[in-house]
C-alpha cells in the first residue's frame, strides 16, 4: 500500500464563470494525506476547499494535475468507483427511504446480503448512538441526528478515506462542540483517513493532525495545529489563525534565528527567523497580542514605551491597544488574572510592552 | 381571533362556483331523464323492469333510472370510440411522460447551446392557439405520408388514423408535463444523487433509486394531466384522425348534429368523473409533495 492515503500533485481546478470568464477555484494545489491522518483544509469562504474535497470524491474533475487514492491515479474515475464516502455539509439524506434504509445504501450496492445488512446497519448505527433508529424517516430527526446518520451511512462502508464538508456547519455551538469530540473519537476507533473541510479555525486547531490552510484557491501552509499557529509561514496564516499584530520593518542584521530589524517608527526589535534575509529587506514582523505583555519580566528583548489608546474587557481577557513611540499600533491581551478584573492600565496611561524574541515572527509574504 | 369576511365575498364566490357547476349539474341531471328526447326534463326513469316506452317517455327500464347508462355498452360505434379514446390516451400519456421528464430534467441541470431557444419553443405549444397546432401537424403529416408514400408499396402506405393522432397527442402533452415536473424539479437538491453515487450507485441505479422517487409526485401529476388532455381533445385530433380511429369527442360532436338522447348525458357524466378523479389525484399528488 502506498505511503498516502490521498495525494494532489498540481491540481487545479477552472469554472466558467457567470458571465463567460474563468474562475480558478483551484489553483495548483499539491497535497500529500497520510494514512489514518485527520486532514483538515481550512480557509475563508470560497477558497476552493469544497472543490478541493470534491475532486478527491469525484464529483468534478481537475482541469489539470491528478488526484491519487492510495497510489492509484483516479484519472476519470466515477465517484461510485472510488474507495472514499462524503459526509455532506447539509447531510443529503435520502428523504423517501428510512434510516435504515439510508445506511444500508451503500452496502446494498455492494451486494452485501440483507442479513449482513442489516447486522452492519444496526452496528453503524449503534456507533454513532443512535441505536434502534431504523425505522424513523430523517425528516422526523433533529439536525445533530441527521448529522451522525450520514456519517454512519459513510462509515458503514469501511471507506479508505472519509471526506466531510463542513460537517458541522449547521449545529448549534453547543452540539457542534459535542460532535468535534464525537468526530475524533470515531476517527481513532475506526482508524480511517479522514479528510475535513472548515472555515472554522477553532474546529481545525482542536481536531486535526495537520491543517492545510488555503486561500484563493491554493495551499499556503500544511502542518500540524502547534506549527501553524506558532510559525505561520505567511501574513494570511498568520492573521486568519488566530490574531496577529503586524508591524512594517526592514531587517538590519541577521545572527542564525535572530533577526535585528527597524520598525518604520525607528524602534529595534529582535525577532526569530528561519528565512535567508538580507540587509536593508522589507519585511513584516507578526507578534501575538498574548505573546504580549504590559507587566515587566525578566529577559524580555522587547521592551517598548507607549501610551494606551483604547481597552476592551473580554471576560476572561482585556485587549490593549497601545500607539507605540514609534507611531505603530500594537495589540496586547492580558488576562483577567485580578479577583476584580481591574484593567493593568486605563486609556491614555504611559505603558511599557514587553515581549520575547521568540514571540515575534519575521515574516516576507 | 378569526377574521370577519365580508357576507359579499361569500356571495361572490357562491356565484362564481355557481355558474362553473350549473350546467354540469344540469348535465347530469338530464343523465337520468325519462325523455328520450331530451328536450325537457321529464322526471327520472322512476321503475325497473321491463323496459316500456310511452310517448317517447320510458316508463320503466331494467336498469331503472340507470338506464342510459345501462344502454352505453349496446352501442358499438361508442364503444369503440371509447376504445380509441383510452387507447389514444393511454399511449400519448405514457410517451408525453416519459420525453416530457426527459426534457424537463435537461432543461434543470445541464447548459448547452440554444438551452433558452429550446426552452422557449418547449413550451410555445401551450401558447399557440390549438387550432394552428392542429393545422400544422396535419400539414407536416400529409407533407410527410405524401413524400413516403411514393417510395412504399400500395399496401403498407401511411394514412390518418391511430398513430397520427397519437403522435399529436405526445407533442401537445409534452409541454405541460415539462412544465408540472420543472415545477417539481425546482429546489431539487442535487446532492441526494450526489451521495447515491458516492455510496456505490451508478447514474442509472442513482436515477431509479432516488432521482424518479422524489420527483415521482410531479411526473404523476404530470401524467394525469396529459392523460386528461388527451381525453378531452378535440380540435388536435379532429385534424389528424382517419377512418376507424374516431375518438368519444369526435363522436359526440357529430352525434351532435343529428339528435341528442340522455344517453349522450350519460357518457358525459361518465366522462366528467373520470377527468375529475384524474384531476384530483394530481392536485392532491402535487400538494402532498410541496
Ligand atoms: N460549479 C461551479 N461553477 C462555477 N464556479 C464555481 C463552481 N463551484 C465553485 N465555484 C467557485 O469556485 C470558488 C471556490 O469554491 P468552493 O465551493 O470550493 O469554496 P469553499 O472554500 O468551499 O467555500 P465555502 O466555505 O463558502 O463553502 C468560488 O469562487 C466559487 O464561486
Ligand atoms: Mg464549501
Amino acid at each position: 500500500m502506498a505511503e498516502f492515503a490521498v495525494e494532489l500533485r498540481d491540481v487545479s481546478k477552472r469554472f466558467p464563470g457567470p458571465s463567460g470568464e474563468i474562475v480558478n477555484a483551484v489553483r495548483e494545489v499539491t497535497l500529500q494525506i497520510k494514512d489514518g491522518e485527520f486532514f483538515s483544509m481550512l480557509g475563508p469562504s470560497g477558497c476552493g476547499k469544497t472543490t478541493s474535497l470534491r475532486m478527491i470524491a469525484g464529483f468534478e474533475l481537475p482541469t489539470s494535475g491528478e488526484v491519487y487514492i492510495h497510489g492509484k491515479p483516479m484519472g476519470q474515475t466515477p465517484p461510485y468507483q472510488r474507495p472514499v464516502n462524503t459526509v455532506f455539509q447539509n447531510y443529503a439524506l435520502f428523504p423517501h427511504m428510512t434510516i435504515g434504509e439510508n445506511v444500508g445504501f451503500g452496502l446494498e450496492m455492494k451486494g452485501v446480503p440483507k442479513a449482513q445488512r442489516t447486522a452492519r446497519v444496526q452496528q453503524a448505527l449503534a456507533m454513532v448512538r443512535l441505536p434502534g433508529y431504523e425505522a424513523r424517516r430523517s425528516r422526523q430527526m433533529s439536525g445533530g441526528q441527521q448529522q451522525r446518520v450520514a456519517l454512519a451511512r459513510a462509515l458503514v462502508n469501511h471507506p479508505e478515506v472519509l471526506l466531510l464538508d463542513e460537517p458541522l456547519g449547521a449545529l448549534d455551538f453547543k452540539l457542534r462542540k459535542e460532535m468535534q469530540l464525537e468526530l475524533k473519537r470515531l476517527q481513532r476507533e475506526v482508524g480511517i483517513t479522514f479528510v475535513y473541510v472548515t472555515h472554522d479555525q477553532e474546529e481545525a486547531l482542536t481536531m486535526s493532525d495537520r491543517i492545510a490552510v488555503m486561500s484563493g484557491g491554493r495551499v499556503l501552509q500544511v502542518g500540524p495545529a502547534f506549527e501553524i499557529y506558532e510559525r505561520p509561514n505567511c501574513r494570511f496564516v498568520a492573521d486568519f489563525i488566530g490574531e496577529s499584530n503586524f508591524l512594517d520593518a526592514t531587517v538590519q542584521d541577521v545572527q542564525g534565528p535572530t533577526a535585528t530589524v527597524t520598525l518604520t517608527g525607528g524602534l529595534t526589535v529582535y525577532a526569530n527567523t528561519d528565512l535567508s534575509l538580507t540587509r536593508g529587506q522589507a519585511v513584516t514582523v507578526a507578534v501575538r497580542p498574548e505573546k504580549v505583555g504590559l507587566r515587566p519580566y525578566e529577559g524580555a528583548q522587547n521592551a517598548f514605551p507607549g501610551r494606551v489608546e483604547e481597552i476592551v474587557y473580554i471576560g476572561t481577557d482585556t485587549h490593549y491597544s497601545v500607539m507605540l513611540n514609534g507611531d505603530q499600533r500594537l495589540r496586547v491581551r492580558e488576562q483577567n488574572e485580578d479577583p476584580y478584573s481591574r484593567p493593568l492600565a486605563n486609556p491614555g496611561d504611559a505603558v511599557t510592552v514587553y515581549f520575547d524574541q521568540a514571540a515575534a515572527r519575521v515574516l516576507t509574504e | 381571533m378569526t377574521k370577519r369576511r365580508s357576507p359579499w365575498l361569500r356571495l361572490t364566490a357562491l356565484l362564481i362556483y355557481g355558474f362553473l357547476y350549473a350546467p354540469i349539474l344540469v348535465l347530469i341531471i338530464f343523465a337520468f331523464n325519462a325523455s328520450r328526447t331530451n328536450i325537457i326534463f321529464k322526471g327520472v326513469i322512476a321503475e325497473q323492469g321491463p323496459y316500456r316506452l310511452e310517448q317517447d317517455v320510458v316508463q320503466s327500464a331494467p336498469c331503472g333510472p340507470f338506464h342510459w347508462f345501462c344502454q352505453l355498452p349496446n352501442n358499438r360505434e361508442l364503444v369503440n370510440a371509447a376504445r380509441n379514446t383510452l387507447v389514444i390516451a393511454f399511449t400519448s400519456t405514457l410517451a408525453a411522460t416519459i420525453i416530457g421528464t426527459m426534457a424537463a430534467l435537461a432543461l434543470q441541470r445541464y447548459h448547452f447551446p440554444l438551452k433558452t431557444f429550446s426552452e422557449v419553443s418547449l413550451y410555445i405549444p401551450i401558447v399557440i392557439p390549438e387550432i394552428v397546432m392542429g393545422i400544422s401537424v396535419l400539414t407536416l403529416f400529409s407533407a410527410v405520408f405524401s413524400y413516403l408514400n411514393t417510395a412504399l408499396p400500395a399496401a403498407s402506405r401511411l394514412s390518418l388514423g391511430l398513430g397520427t393522432v397519437i403522435v399529436s397527442h405526445i407533442a401537445f402533452s409534452v409541454p405541460f408535463v415539462a412544465l408540472v415536473v420543472r415545477a417539481r424539479l425546482h429546489g431539487f437538491d442535487r446532492s441526494v444523487e450526489e451521495a447515491a453515487m458516492d455510496l456505490g450507485a451508478n447514474e442509472w441505479i442513482t436515477f431509479w433509486r432516488v432521482t424518479l422517487p422524489l420527483i415521482a409526485p410531479g411526473v404523476l401529476s404530470g401524467a394525469l394531466l396529459a392523460f386528461t388532455l388527451s381525453l378531452d381533445d378535440f380540435i388536435i385530433t379532429f385534424f389528424t384522425t382517419g377512418p376507424g380511429a374516431t375518438t368519444l369527442p369526435i363522436y359526440v360532436y357529430g352525434l351532435l348534429r343529428r339528435i341528442t338522447t340522455p344517453e349522450l348525458n350519460a357518457l358525459s357524466t361518465l366522462w366528467i368523473l373520470i377527468v375529475f378523479t384524474a384531476l384530483s389525484v394530481s392536485q392532491l399528488l402535487q400538494r402532498r409533495s410541496a
